[in-house]
């Protein structure tokens, strides 16, 4: 039985390459949190909102993200619509459309359970005191809540990279992509390649996905 | 849209939806099974075992499914592991889930006063009566919203299980968009499909959270 692939990871540019795979997935997931963080605050408010026709069109928004897995949006963002308005986006695009649209489904949810967790008579005394809804939140609701969110947001960072993995389905080439084309070219001098190199790339999202929750974890139980 | 080809694809989808639910439903029950021993490890501090599940636990919630799956599929067999396509779905969503399921019905367990196991020793039982006749059915019912949660969770991540060529929905959806490219018709039918399996599930986890909540506080 010949060497099970780690000689094949460091032939060439081999690792690095798979590094620059990792790279693109962590890129994509971090654009779409941060844009799903701002969103989410807004949805979230909204969700708190007490007009039944808001209620109704969010609650459907967070029921469609709930049940519709990731790769059926990225399919629907990728291929369908692109189908419908014959437009073209890259798949960079409309990766990140997705994830945005999931993040802050997933966020707004968050915000809404944080605000929802602050007791009444925090807005009441606010009012009491003459601030409007604007100073209410910002000054009073929000300096509350953020403790409780920075925790789970940053939770929502380690979904969100192990979400990305799925783009590979609609053709970016990221880190799993790569190592089956290192895969792939090197079937012939090293067939058992196949192991070394997917351990490693499970491996290296274990890297990078543990520390992040393991902060999170410990935000939470430091800020609790 | 074009509703002949809708027809004629709708056998193809139905096909796809029972392979999903019966490797769905299989990798659940191994991810319940994995859950209930691995929070009775945790319950009971069980030494070395205990810190296997936590690693277990660590590994597996932080890794995508897809990458578990590529592991056990394309890599394992290198060194002698074969397994069959549905086998590698089943065995990835099962332990992918387990590492789930463990947190949850931990926390359930962990939600039940002391005094109950107490009470429970004091009657005379012993630590795996009490936990499978005191604690368990009490937490169970704490856990049943999560549970559920779970099962969509785990249900929706079956999607993934085209890469490794088992013929489920989404394989379905592909694979008839890249020979016909009736792409509105065959995402039209992935969506309504994936309704039809998981709206259901979701519906009753929010009437059980619910009802929950209603026998938190005494209604």
């Amino acid at each position: 039985m010949d060497s099970l692939g780690i000689d094949v990871l460091f032939k060439g540019t081999n690792f690095v390459r798979l590094l620059q795979g990792l790279w693109i997935s962590v890129e994509i997931s971090m654009i779409s949190v941060a844009f799903s963080i701002v969103l989410g605050t807004v949805v979230g408010m909204f969700m708190t909102v007490r007009n039944r026709i808001v209620k109704i069109v969010l609650k459907t928004y967070l029921e469609i993200v709930r049940i519709m897995p990731q790769m059926v949006l990225l399919f629907i963002v990728y291929f369908g619509t692109t189908r419908v308005f014959q437009w073209d986006i890259s798949a960079e695009a409309a990766a990140i459309f997705v994830f945005v649209f999931w993040g802050t489904a997933e966020m707004g949810d968050l915000v809404r359970g944080s605000i929802k967790s602050i007791p009444k008579i925090q807005f009441e005394s606010a009012y009491a005191l003459g601030m409007n809804k604007f100073q209410t939140y910002y000054y009073i609701i929000f300096p509350q809540t953020i403790r409780r969110l920075i925790p789970l947001s940053i939770n929502l960072i380690t979904r969100m990279i192990k979400t990305t993995s799925l783009v590979m389905m609609i053709g970016i080439v990221e880190v799993l992509k790569i190592a089956q084309q290192i895969v792939e070219a090197n079937r012939n001098s090293s067939p058992n390649a196949a192991f070394g190199v997917f351990a490693v790339v499970f491996l290296l999202y274990f890297i990078v996905c543990w520390p992040i929750s393991r902060f999170s974890v410990y935000l939470e139980k430091r800020w609790a | 849209m074009d509703f002949n080809v809708i027809n004629e694809y709708i056998p193809l989808y139905k096909n796809a939806l029972l392979l999903t639910l019966k490797i769905g439903w299989q990798g659940i029950l191994v991810s319940l099974f994995i859950g209930l021993i691995g929070s009775a490890i945790l319950y009971f501090r069980i030494k070395i075992l205990k810190t296997f599940i936590g690693i277990y636990i660590e590994i597996f919630r932080n890794t995508p499914l897809l990458v578990q799956l590529f592991f056990i599929y394309f890599a394992l067999p290198k060194i002698g592991i074969v397994l069959s396509a549905e086998v590698c779905g089943t065995l990835g969503l099962g332990l992918l889930g387990g590492a789930y399921m463990i947190e949850t019905i931990r926390s359930g367990l962990e939600s039940i006063p002391v005094i109950q196991r107490e009470s429970a020793a004091s009657l005379g039982l012993n630590e795996m009566q009490s936990l499978w006749h005191v604690i368990l059915p009490q937490a169970i019912s704490v856990s049943v919203p999560g549970l559920l949660a779970n099962v969509i969770f785990l249900l929706k991540e079956t999607s993934v299980f085209s890469t490794i060529s088992l013929m489920d929905l989404m394989f379905t959806a592909k694979d008839l968009i890249g020979m016909y490219a009736k792409t509105i018709e065959a995402l039209f039918l992935l969506v309504v499909f994936y309704l039809i399996m998981l709206l259901p599930i979701s519906i009753l986890g929010t009437i059980l959270e619910r009802r929950m909540r209603y026998g938190q506080f005494g209604d």
